[in-house]
């Protein structure tokens, strides 16, 4: 028994619960005064549960190298772009400038590869940060329950898999090629992380591939089952708007400012103990405006490149061309204007500074650190010590064609 | 004046213990402690700072003055033993105090303690030399068995963390106060300053509060509120408290003429 029994039995509304029938009310079309009364309920229980405060994180791209064709994604195997896999050092240099910015809880993102992401190398970038980094969680390509097990035993603490769309039919059409095609498969991975021993679990649905209240729906019946199933997890989910991506992707669906407050808060409403994550996706006013109301983690300053804060990886910079390598000019002036490929264009480019200062004007105390490595630690007087590297790791610097 | 409050090697005059997640800000946080009179303080260790590095980003511990406050860590986060031991041990190694306020609860939605967890990890923590102070659920078998492990106080929740619904659990706790041979500390779900006075007025010997002063509007005056009712309920249940009953009963009696003086 998984959630892909109950997500099959979805459409049959008789069979859906009281709290999937009441989301499902609170989620109808809606007057602006009705959409007021959800955000005045949602920013009491939010104040409830979570109190003034907002936690922080910031993504770390470690490799946009995919085997994946996913329509929409900048780094889809297909796309022409300029790929890099960063080695451990270089992914160290990246974290050393996230926490000199404050940030504690870092979300490592790598594409799906099984050459250049793989043979123990998440397990030295997690191994790398802990000593500095309290939180570090995985959004990677999903894996087997043993494999996850390993994440989790080198200190990763969370983990975020995206369904992406909820629409079998849509999924199919937008996955053509790779491990991602299988929708089953990924829509089992948050009860493998969980198996697996992760204590916060993100998902969520990429908003703009099917109608978004019908993936609402899903991600809802998902949450509620994971609830239920997953009792000793704690959970975020996302509702991240598409994006202008390598691919030129056009979204068939859209979903308004107003519906997306209406999405949070209907959220909050029936979940009063999820976290609610909003990402730089979307641009500062309305950030700002959505801070109070219902969010309880957002990102700040970042990039979705390998090597977007500090630069490194342009060593081993290279284009894919269907998924086959091919190096660079070699002309100077142009390699110093080169850098990775972005997964997609951010809005809100302001740094974590300047949205402490957002936060506290709002009187949200921004909270950086939440969680201690010790806790998972065998030995917490050894959690500032890095162990060793396993001998398999091989970070590939020569990658080969796909 | 009500009397001290004792709790193993410790005296104190307040009887209100705050916590301190949720606030807006560090300083309302260390303000609000000011305001509340309290003499203990508890503090996640996961959201401090443990490497004793001076991180700028995990300051809370440089807003509760240790010469004030008696600072208790707590191990919230912790879902098994083995995870609040480690826990407990590294505050020591950091050089916080030797008491812990012991939480394991490994629902992270509803927050609920562990009973079973939590008495193995007393077991093993007073063992060391802890003073443990364990929070649980309104359990009187589990006070007493963690009573019999040596723990410095049981603190049992009137109901969920942060629920803010009063003394839910008031049947339960009234048993764990009778049978208790330790103070008994009623923690979480306290969430208006009338909670706090009913629960001393019970008997209980202290309370914990957090989320109803972190979130309030003013929680300065939240915090003196509290503080005014935990006193007034705790001069209550040393004073003694009329029994209640269901008819009225006139301040005037109907028939005490029949005992005065008549004159001749």
């Amino acid at each position: 028994m998984s959630f892909v029994q109950t997500f099959n039995q979805l459409s049959q509304h008789k069979k859906r619960s009281p709290l999937l029938t009441r989301f499902e009310s609170l989620l109808a079309p809606a007057r602006p005064e009705q959409i007021e009364s959800l955000a005045r309920q949602s920013v009491a229980l939010t104040r409830q549960h979570f109190g003034k405060t907002m936690r922080l994180f910031a993504p770390l791209y470690l490799s946009n190298e995919c085997v994946n064709n996913c329509s929409y994604c900048g780094f889809s195997r297909d796309n022409p772009i300029l790929r890099v896999t960063l080695d451990v050092a270089q992914v160290e240099k990246e974290a050393r400038h996230l926490a000199e910015q404050g940030f504690r809880n870092i979300l490592l993102v790598a594409g799906e590869h099984p050459k250049f992401v793989s043979n123990g190398y998440l397990e030295n970038c997690i191994a790398a940060l802990r000593s500095y980094i309290p939180t570090v969680a995985l959004e990677v390509g999903p894996m087997e329950s043993p494999e996850y097990q390993r994440m989790v035993n080198s200190g990763a603490e969370g983990l975020v898999v995206y369904q992406e769309t909820y629409n079998r039919e849509v999924y199919r059409e937008l996955h053509t090629a790779g491990p991602k095609r299988h929708f089953d498969w990924r829509l089992e991975c948050p009860e493998r992380a969980y198996e697996a021993g992760f204590r916060r679990i993100g998902i969520g649905a990429l908003l703009g591939l099917a109608d978004w209240r019908t993936e609402a729906l899903a991600l809802a019946a998902h949450l509620e089952y994971l609830y239920r199933t997953c009792w000793k997890a704690s959970f975020t989910v996302s509702f991240p708007r598409m994006r202008p991506a390598a691919g030129e992707f056009e979204p068939k669906y859209s979903i308004s400012d107003a519906e997306l407050i209406q999405l949070i808060t209907v959220f909050r409403i029936t979940f009063p103990h999820l976290g609610i994550v909003l990402s730089t996706r979307e641009p500062a006013a309305l950030r700002d405006a959505l801070f109070p109301l219902g969010v309880t983690s957002i990102s700040a300053g970042s990039h979705t490149e390998p090597g977007g804060y500090t630069g490194v990886g342009e060593d081993d910079l290279h284009l894919t061309v269907r998924g086959r390598r091919q190096e660079l000019d070699q002309d100077p002036a142009t390699e110093s204007a080169c850098s990775a490929t972005g997964q997609f264009d951010i809005a809100d480019h302001r740094s974590a500074a300047e949205i402490t200062t957002v936060l506290k004007k709002l009187s949200l105390e921004p909270v950086w650190k939440d969680w201690d490595s010790s806790i998972l630690s065998p030995n917490p007087l050894d959690a500032a010590e890095i162990p060793s590297p396993p001998p398999s790791s091989q970070l590939a610097t020569t990658p080969t064609p796909v | 004046m009500p009397s001290p409050l004792q709790i193993a090697d410790r005296s104190f005059q307040s009887r209100l213990f705050l916590g301190t997640g949720k606030f807006s800000s560090n300083e309302s946080m260390r303000d609000s402690l000011v305001a509340s009179g309290t003499e203990v303080v508890t503090v996640a260790l996961r959201r401090a700072d443990l490497s004793a590095g001076g991180d700028p980003f995990a300051d809370i511990l440089d807003f509760i003055d240790p010469e004030k406050y008696l600072l208790l860590p707590n191990t919230s986060g912790a879902a098994t033993a083995d995870e609040a031991v480690r826990l407990a041990r590294l505050a020591v190694a950091a050089g916080l105090p030797n008491w812990i306020k012991l939480e394991i609860h490994p629902d992270p939605t509803y927050l609920l303690p562990d009973p079973i967890e939590t008495l193995a990890a007393a077991e093993i923590l007073v063992k060391e030399g802890f003073t443990v102070l364990p929070y649980i659920n309104a359990d009187p078998v589990l006070a007493k068995r963690l009573q019999d492990a040596g723990t410095a106080t049981v603190m049992p929740l009137g109901s969920p963390i942060g629920s803010n619904q009063g003394l839910e659990t008031r049947r339960q706790l009234e048993i764990i106060i009778e049978q208790a041979s330790v103070p008994v500390v009623v923690d979480a779900g306290l969430g208006a300053p009338s909670h706090a006075a009913a629960a001393m007025e019970l008997g209980a010997d202290a309370v914990l509060v957090n989320t109803a002063i972190a979130i309030s509007p003013d929680p300065c005056e939240t915090a003196r509120a509290f503080r005014l009712a935990t006193e007034a309920g705790r001069i209550a249940w040393e004073t003694g408290l009329a029994d209640s009953q269901n008819t009225a009963a006139a301040t005037s009696p109907l028939t005490s003429f029949l005992y005065e003086d008549t004159p001749s």
